[in-house]
């Protein structure tokens, strides 16, 4: 406002950064929810050599996707500070949890490359990845069932974020998760890996699908505000593709596993995350701490928004640009005894 | 149970902050090392550069990955631990911090991805071009997280209003008064502690008669740099210093425990009691004060009596950990221009005693580097915005036990996990530059064949 740099207001500053967020937790969602569903895939790995070839498909990746929870977090501080400090105390103890869960994963993935025994850094990897997923899918929970709020700040208890609705999501980020990265080796391993991969992804399918089910029928039950949002006329002739399309895009990607596909199993999985995750913003818009801060309440002043803004416009592509030279020089399948290391 | 939540939220920042930066001090130089020898070996072909940068881009690894995971953990604790802070200054910081994400994290992640595992996918010359952009990356990084921290020292181009800052000049706000020294002098620092890190390596090398082809190299390009860098850094601390005395008086009045404004002595050694306002047992140079501060013998320097005791930062934390990188500071000059004369001389790689010493020092630079920043951060108190807002009105509504809880475990991960690190590291710098790893290179040039261990 007082700075010239501010975009007329007639542009809705908060909507488009509300996008930008929106769009860099999904890219993080579906980037590094592959790679830390290896990590939950790792306990059941047939042997070590599979072990060391599942996360030699990810090595070059996961720090690029990892990145993407910064630009996240960070996004959502610069975009909307209020927002960002009421959910961070409110879920202080699932987000301290991931962090910590974060490191023995991360570090893990260099470990375990250089240690004698590499038992002990593949337990961390996978309890690491485990205890992420969970911790996300329970964010995510504490967000969508709402936060104690006063005087704009949080105002509820430890242990708010810890219910029945929570603990779900988290199950379900776990099965979704692992689901992305059982399509992700059936798409980048060969040979017996690849077969056992795709067996995990028929059961892993089904699990999501019964997760989606149930937090799709939860929330309205649960939360008028979502009830009304769905089920009331007109939005209800809207958004009634949303579950349809979800649910034949699920019968793709299991017909695609079971026909020896190799690539649309895992795009049928991002699809299938594209769609729950266009449903619960549909659930949530336009609150950022549902039920009672919303964008443009939480938003950071419009010169802050615009200076980020500009810089945003011109780095997203650039940022894009690289991340698929890496994909692109990294493509193809990582065959048996093959790692980068 | 009288836990202060405000005393637990900063020593959960203090330490998870001050692990990480150990981090980004090495990689900062490193990558700016193995880019240089990249460089080198693809313009002058010689395969010696290349199994060294093999080498530290290993090394590079490791340590590159603990500074990620432990810097994403900082990025959400302005949320976790200092909510109130983010509330009352992100319309200013938060876009420092989001160009940082924006320019820095996202080059460093992907082009080290190509640096690390795709030796043999790329040209030589994307390879280098990685490595430089790598290194790249870490100097913007520091360049947007030191601006928001400086502005944290010295705020400007805001307004406040209803206990909000709001920007104003964009241009005042990123290169604000004290920006500028503290970029210099950490980047300068960061290079250093790098520069002392490789000569350490060098130095174990050449004592233990292995590797004496590259160990030579890497001793020679280290002492190269810090013969230059190390005095520099006196420079660069004497003006980063005199622009805290402009800036923040109290704080240079901590560093130096001058309790009364008027000549100051300079206290070589000191027990400041901040109880009676008197320093006991010192040992000072008369004078040396006003000299090193003002440049002139008379000058008045600024005493903490200035302000009233709440308005003080912890002296003697201050004080000695100031004194800390100051003695580490010399000790690196000294050092330096010893083992450049001795170069000179034509006696480096046979004065064994020189580098004994010097395998022993690899450790000076990390402490330096928290020395400083626990001088500078300490010496801000109680202000987490010079000024403007206490450390105290910035906390989260977390309760103490939660901030305990969680700060045990930052201790016991942070433990495990760097301590195997380390661990590992050392190993790395154990098993030495492999000449296997260069298909094209004439394995025959240098004693190789005997240490080589996969």
């Amino acid at each position: 406002m007082s700075s010239d740099l501010a975009f007329d207001l007639a542009v809705d500053l908060p909507m488009i950064w509300a996008a930008i967020i929106a769009i860099a937790v999904m890219m993080y969602v579906i980037m590094d929810g592959f790679d830390l569903g290896i990590g939950a895939l790792f306990p059941f790995a047939r042997s070590q050599a599979d072990q060391d070839r599942m996360i030699a498909t990810v090595a070059p990746f996961w720090d690029g996707n990892e990145t993407w929870l910064v630009l996240g977090g960070g996004g959502l501080m610069v975009a909307f500070p209020l927002a960002y400090a009421i959910i961070m105390p409110a879920l202080y103890l699932p987000v301290i949890g991931m962090l910590l869960a974060l490191i023995f994963r991360g570090v893990a993935f260099e470990f375990r490359a250089l240690a004698r025994r590499k038992r002990g850094w593949s337990i961390a990897f996978a309890a690491g990845s485990l205890v992420a997923s969970f911790a996300q899918g329970v964010v995510l929970g504490g967000l969508v069932q709402g936060i104690a709020v006063e005087n704009g700040a949080f105002a509820g208890g430890t242990f708010d974020w810890l219910t029945p609705f929570s603990v779900l999501c988290g199950l379900g980020v776990i099965a979704g998760y692992g689901l992305l990265g059982a399509t992700w080796l059936v798409m980048k391993t060969d040979g017996e890996l690849a077969q056992w991969a795709r067996r995990r992804a028929l059961w892993l399918f089904a699990a999501v699908l019964v997760f989606m089910a149930a937090v799709s029928l939860w929330t309205p039950l649960a939360f008028p505000r979502i009830a009304e949002r769905w089920f009331t006329l007109p939005n209800f002739y809207f958004l009634w593709p949303v579950p349809t399309l979800t649910g034949l895009i699920a019968l793709a990607g299991w017909w695609g596993l079971n026909k020896g596909r190799e690539v649309l199993p895992f795009l049928s999985a991002i699809a299938l995350f594209l769609f729950g995750y266009l449903g619960l913003a549909i659930s949530l818009f336009p609150y950022l701490v549902p039920p009672s801060i919303d964008i443009w309440q939480a938003a950071a002043s419009p010169a802050s928004q615009t200076f980020m803004l500009a810089g945003t416009v011109v780095m997203l592509p650039i940022i894009i640009g690289y991340t698929v030279l890496v994909y692109w020089l990294f493509r193809g399948k990582v065959r048996e005894g093959a790692g980068y290391h | 149970m009288d836990l202060d939540p405000v005393m637990l939220a900063r020593l959960q920042f203090a330490f998870t902050i001050s692990f990480h930066i150990i981090f980004p001090s090495f990689t900062i130089g490193l990558s700016a090392y193995i880019a240089t020898l990249e460089v080198l070996w693809v313009t002058r072909g010689d395969d010696r550069y290349k199994r060294i940068s093999r080498f530290w881009t290993r090394i590079f690894a490791v340590s590159f990955a603990m500074g990620v995971v432990s810097g994403i953990v900082l990025s959400y604790q302005f949320g976790t631990n200092w909510s109130r802070f983010t509330v009352a200054t992100s319309n200013v910081i938060g876009p420092l911090i989001g160009y940082e994400v924006l320019t820095a994290f996202f080059l460093e992640a992907t082009f080290l991805s190509i640096l690390l595992f795709g030796g043999d996918r790329v040209p030589p010359w994307l390879h280098a071009f990685s490595a430089i952009a790598v290194a790249l990356g870490t100097a913007m990084s520091s360049f947007w997280i030191l601006s928001a921290n400086s502005w944290m020292h010295t705020p400007a181009g805001y307004v406040m209003r209803d206990g909000i800052a709001y920007p104003q000049d964009w241009f005042a706000i990123i290169f604000n008064p004290s920006f500028p020294y503290r970029l210099a002098h950490m980047l300068n620092a960061a290079y250093l502690t790098t520069g002392f890190a490789v000569l350490a390596v060098g130095a174990r090398y050449l004592l233990a008669g292995r590797f004496s082809e590259e160990a030579r190299t890497m001793t020679r390009m280290a002492l190269g740099l810090l013969v230059v860098l190390a005095p520099l850094q006196l420079f660069l601390g004497d003006q980063h210093g005199l622009n805290t005395l402009e800036h923040q008086p109290i704080k240079v009045a901590a560093m130096e425990a001058h309790w009364e404004r008027g000549p100051a002595d300079f206290e070589i050694f000191a027990w400041p009691d901040e109880q009676a306002e008197v320093n006991r047992y010192a040992l000072s140079i008369p004078k040396a004060g006003s000299l090193i501060l003002t440049h002139s013998v008379d000058g008045v320097v600024p005493g903490l009596k200035d302000v009233p005791a709440a308005d003080r930062p912890p002296v003697k934390t201050v004080f000695f950990a100031f004194r800390i990188m100051l003695a580490i500071g010399f000790f690196m000059i000294g050092a330096a221009l010893y083992g450049a004369w001795l170069w000179w001389r034509g006696r480096l790689f046979a004065t064994r005693w020189y580098l004994r010493v010097m395998a022993q020092c690899w450790w000076i630079g990390f402490v330096a580097v928290i020395a400083g920043w626990v001088t500078t951060e300490s010496g801000r108190q109680p202000w987490i915005v010079y000024g403007i807002m206490r450390t105290a009105d910035a906390t989260s509504p977390v309760l103490a036990t939660s901030i305990a809880a969680t700060l045990t475990l930052f201790v016991l991960v942070y433990g495990v996990v760097f301590g195997a690190g380390a661990y590992y590291i050392n190993r790395l710098i154990h098993r030495g530059p492999d000449a296997a790893l260069v298909q094209s290179g004439d394995k025959a040039k240098g004693p190789l064949g005997v240490e080589h261990v996969v």
